[in-house]
């Protein structure tokens, strides 16, 4: 899934400062499930700064929604039928799904609201950690199923670098050694041999250095 | 010979090379390289010449190695990986070599974080076996990493690191083993303080036969004090100084405890020497060049080879 952070309330209240009637629109997908821009969430958001408006002896009208998804069309245009009795649309979705609402109403500010970190799993209950960069070349079948590019700081192929101590990284003893993890893993998988090979420079093309990307299957197009 | 190093000269002749290393400084002024250079001059075989280590900023690696070659030098200029995409590696070396550099050392570089720009973002386009690679195919195979020719190649010997102590363990030598399939050709390891896992490395090394496929050099670090040889055991990750050095320095008053650090470097020298395999050592002395001659002497390897 995609892994976000809220951002800090003062960052919002100053985003948002010059408006009196917003929109604050959650999704039900991954910022629902790491726990950031849900039902519960948009609740809470959409309660402390009214609490904080009052405070300060003013007042602000929130819309609060709850879409299916905000990175597809069909679910976005449910603010349409409302959208223009708004003046600003404070999304606490993705950074995918936040642009893709900026898109549709090109006549409204549209706000983020919490900030896009990763692709990454929920390790356990309240924790998520990053395992993949989108790196559009997947090199996981030789690295014993763990990624070099996103659990190696330095996204080395041919790691472990001269700081991996004790199984963990040079820049912070909580965090893993990816390269620790990938060496443990082919050797219980017997693959260790695997080890010698140089992967070579890699082609960045499919990743960000590449540009923008997209993807399009003919078949699927209407 | 595949370069006009003169490290590489005494190396392949056979002789045990002696090598120091010298950190630019964090400014404009030259005559701390120089003041550096002076004090080594005569005393060893070539001199690395660090590129922002630990990621702060200093004078560049490239232009402090010039600095050393208008002095006579031999320098070897470290190359990380961190802050240059293949683009800009390939064109420094290029210019390394067209200056008259003959050495380079390929390294992965210390993250960001540790240094006083921790707000920078990392480049990591290559890693150190994949450089170690790239300077040996625009050397033997004259092109680019993209395939087109080069019109002159850049004569360089090539070098890296290795650290016998590193973990995980499994990979210690395989990790060398690695390096040396990617060309390299000399090798600088981490300050070695246990001589005994030293002993152990070298013979799986030896097992392998990878001494004669590259020259070792050990690295060497001299304790200026019991309080160095403790932040150096607690603190410096990777660094295994065996209790009984702490022990030696604490019995000695602190104003001789520089001396018996030099005595215990001295030792140690003496020691590398005689193990199979080891052609050379790598005195690192960071703001203590003036030790390095004294060190030199003792151990008897001074004079060095002039050509
Ligand atoms: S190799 Fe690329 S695609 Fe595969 S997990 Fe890593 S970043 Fe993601
Ligand atoms: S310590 Fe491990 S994870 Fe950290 S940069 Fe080095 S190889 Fe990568």
């Amino acid at each position: 899934m995609i892994v976000a952070n809220r951002k800090p309330l003062d960052e919002i209240e100053e985003m948002i400062k010059g408006y009196q009637k917003i929109i604050l629109v959650g999704c039900n997908e991954c910022v629902t499930v790491c726990a950031v821009g849900g039902e519960k969430e948009v609740g809470i958001l959409a309660s402390e700064l009214k609490l904080s408006r009052k405070k300060d002896g003013k007042e602000i009208e929130i819309k609060e929604v709850v879409l299916e998804r905000q990175c597809d069309h069909e679910y976005i245009e449910q603010l349409r039928p409302f959208v223009d009795e708004y003046e600003a649309i404070l999304s606490m979705a993705c950074g995918a799904g936040i642009q893709f609402v900026a898109e549709k109403y090109r006549g409204k500010p549209v706000l983020p609201a919490v900030n896009t970190s990763f692709l990454g799993v929920t390790e356990e209950q309240g924790i998520w950690v990053e395992r993949c960069q989108g790196c559009g070349n997947c090199v996981l079948d030789r690295t014993g199923g763990i990624c070099p590019i996103a659990r190696c700081s330095k996204s080395l192929l041919n790691g472990p670098c001269g700081g991996s101590t004790d199984g963990k990284c040079e820049i912070d003893k909580e965090i893993d050694c990816g390269w620790q993890l990938i060496i443990d893993r082919l050797k219980e998988l017997g693959q260790l041999d695997r080890y010698e090979e140089i992967t070579p420079v890699k082609d960045w093309t499919t990743s960000r250095d590449g540009g923008p990307r997209k993807r399009v299957r003919e078949d699927l197009k209407l | 010979m595949t370069s006009n190093s003169h490290l590489e000269r005494i190396l392949e002749r056979g002789e045990f090379a002696v090598t120091s290393e010298c950190g630019p400084p964090r400014g404009a002024d030259p005559e701390v390289i120089r003041k550096k250079g002076g004090l080594l001059k005569g005393y060893v075989d070539a001199v690395n010449v660090t590129d922002n280590q630990t990621s702060v900023v200093r004078m560049s690696s490239f232009a402090s190695c010039i600095l050393l070659k208008e002095m006579g030098f031999d320098p070897i200029l470290q190359m990380v990986c961190r802050d240059r995409n293949r683009i800009s590696l390939q064109s420094d070396i290029l210019g390394a070599a067209a200056l008259g550099i003959n050495n380079i050392l390929c390294l992965t570089g210390d993250h960001q974080k540790f240094g006083d720009h921790s707000t920078a973002k990392n480049v990591f386009d290559m890693d150190s076996i994949q450089l170690i690679q790239t300077v040996k195919w625009m050397r033997d195979d004259g092109k680019f990493l993209g395939g087109e020719e080069l019109k002159g190649v850049p004569k360089l010997f090539i070098g890296a690191a290795a650290n016998p102590f590193a973990d995980p363990f499994e990979i210690r030598v395989p990790r060398l083993a690695k390096k040396v399939t990617a060309g390299v050709q000399f090798i600088q390891t981490q300050c070695i303080y246990n001589m005994d896992k030293f002993d152990q490395w070298m013979a799986m090394v030896r097992d392998r036969g990878l001494h004669e496929r590259v020259h070792i050099l050990a690295g060497v670090t001299p304790f200026k004090s019991v309080g160095m040889a403790r932040y150096m055991k607690n603190m410096v990750p990777g660094m295994d100084v065996p209790d009984e050095y702490i022990e030696r320095l604490k019995g000695v008053d602190k104003e001789n405890q520089a001396g018996e650090g030099i005595k215990i470097c001295v030792e140690s020298i003496q020691r590398l020497r005689t193990i199979e395999g080891v052609h050379g050592v790598h005195i690192m002395a960071i703001e203590w060049e003036e030790k390095v001659p004294e060190i030199v002497k003792q151990v008897g390897l001074h004079p060095r080879p002039s050509a």
